[in-house]
């Protein structure tokens, strides 16, 4: 559990919930309470990187092919890069499970 | 060789401080804290103390600074009361939340309105629930020991919580007392230099004091209890190894002739040697009475405290400050006291009564008063619930 979600029982928590080690904001799963995901066409895509550049979460990474791809654990499903994807490859889509 | 000299008891307090070689002294001055306030800034400023006295704007940039100051792994010292520890109360949280050993005298003062700078227990009571360890003083030597012992305490990495060391204002911080100042070179083999287990170091980044989300904030909470449960002990180790280098002796809840006691007085603070004063006339016209005095208020010494009172019929339990539940108990010490008797199924008559409020004095003889009517109302079989004493109907 703790391993997936980055949550600590209080035994592991520093003294005095000091954080040391720089940018382990990121461990932290973010992604667990989204109703919607966002899902690329890739045949609409053009590469253009917008959703990357608005994505306020660092959820967007590029792949081999230049593709701009969704990384779910920290993806809060706000929508933004739906909004600014200026060829509508992005689309929201009801997460079910 | 420390020898024994008449000093008031603020100026003995800021003398304390120093000799614990504080880093950083930030502090505002509120009556009747001022005294020891100004010495520390005279100590600096004459160089007989090689410290940062800052002068803030407020208590509350007053505490801002020493958590600043203390998360730099500097030894830090505050003072203040009431007002002034009210407008400080939002940092106090945070001090013990992040367990930075700053340490605070504060010379306890009654809360407005009415307007009161005489003593009482409010701003104590007040600093309860905050995480800070509350310590109170009866005489000026205990408070330059428990002062040199707050800092032993707060940087002991067992606990590592602030301390509050509680003086009554007036009736101690302004009266001359014969007194030892302990030697440096003794407090400096009590008091090693502390070692913070994190400090703010920029070659070593870290943050302190980050936002808690509901995922983590129980837990931070979790850790947080169960640290400043354990310290019980340390802080009577912490004491016991006082008493073995300077022959002065502390226990979290003294006691006075409650052997055979059928009442026990449960006082705090300077007002325990009158009551004390009270308990041998009353002693001497037969009344089995004592006392049972109770220096650690948090972490309450649970077991210390059943163990000093058990024998009695009746308790008196004085409380200094009300704290308006609108039910049948109006003094924060009374509910304590209530709820340990209860969880040991232990039911002795508790008379609870609001006295010393605002600096009105309690005598001799209302503590013989209210011995008598917690003994009478045994006898008749109906509970004191609560009054308030000396007070003009």
């Amino acid at each position: 559990m703790a391993k997936e979600t980055g949550f600590k029982s209080w035994k592991e928590l520093n003294f005095g919930i000091a954080i040391t080690t720089p940018g382990n904001a990121a461990e932290l799963k973010t992604g667990d309470w989204r109703s919607m995901r966002p899902e690329t066409n890739k045949e609409k895509c053009t590469k253009c990187a917008q959703c990357y550049i608005y994505c306020p979460d660092m959820v967007y990474s590029k792949d081999a092919e230049g593709y701009y791809i969704q990384n779910y654990y920290w993806c809060k499903g706000c929508g933004i890069c739906a909004h600014e994807c200026p060829v509508d490859a992005i689309t929201m889509v009801e997460e079910v499970d | 060789m420390s020898k024994q000299i008449g000093i008031e008891v603020s100026i003995a307090c800021a003398e304390a401080a120093g000799l614990c070689d504080v880093d950083v002294i930030a502090a505002y001055p509120i009556t009747p804290q001022t005294h020891i306030v100004e010495h520390l800034s005279e100590m600096v400023a004459d160089g007989h103390l090689d410290a940062e006295f800052v002068p803030v704007e407020s208590e509350h940039s007053a505490m801002s600074a020493c958590i600043g100051s203390s998360a730099c792994g500097a030894r830090t010292f505050t003072s203040t009361c009431s007002q002034g520890y009210a407008l400080m109360s939002e940092l106090c949280y945070i001090a013990a939340s992040l367990r930075l050993p700053i340490v605070m005298a504060v010379a306890n003062r009654a809360l407005s309105a009415p307007i009161s700078i005489w003593n009482d227990h409010a701003d104590l009571m007040y600093a309860r629930d905050t995480g800070w360890i509350q310590i109170i003083a009866e005489n000026g030597q205990e408070v330059v020991d428990l002062t040199i012992q707050a800092f032993r305490i707060a940087e002991d990495p067992n606990i590592s919580f602030p301390v509050q060391v509680n003086l009554d204002g007036f009736t101690l911080s302004h009266m001359i007392e014969p007194l030892t100042l302990p030697d440096k070179a003794e407090v400096k083999k009590y008091l090693p230099p502390w070692k913070p287990q994190f400090k703010l170091d920029p070659s070593n980044p870290m943050t302190l004091g980050a936002v808690g989300m509901p995922d983590v904030y129980t837990e931070a909470r979790k850790a947080q209890d169960e640290a400043f449960k354990n310290s019980l002990p340390y802080i009577e180790k912490a004491w016991d190894q006082f008493g073995k280098q300077f022959g002065r002796q502390y226990k979290p809840v003294e006691t006075y002739k409650t052997e055979d006691a059928e009442t026990i007085i449960v006082s705090m603070g300077s007002i325990s040697e009158t009551a004390m004063t009270a308990v041998d006339e009353m002693r001497a016209a037969g009344k089995k009475v004592g006392v049972a005095r109770i220096r650690l208020f948090r972490p309450f010494p649970v077991e210390a405290f059943f163990t000093a009172v058990k024998g009695a019929k009746n308790l008196v339990v004085l409380d200094r400050a009300n704290s308006f539940n609108g039910g049948n108990m109006s003094g924060a010490v009374a509910l304590e006291i209530k709820s340990i008797l209860y969880d040991r199924k232990h039911y002795p008559k508790v008379g609870n009564f609001l006295a010393g409020l605002g600096g009105r004095d309690v005598t001799v003889e209302n503590f013989t008063e209210m011995v008598d009517k917690v003994a009478a109302s045994k006898d008749a079989g109906v509970p004191v619930a609560y009054e308030f004493i000396n007070v003009r109907e």
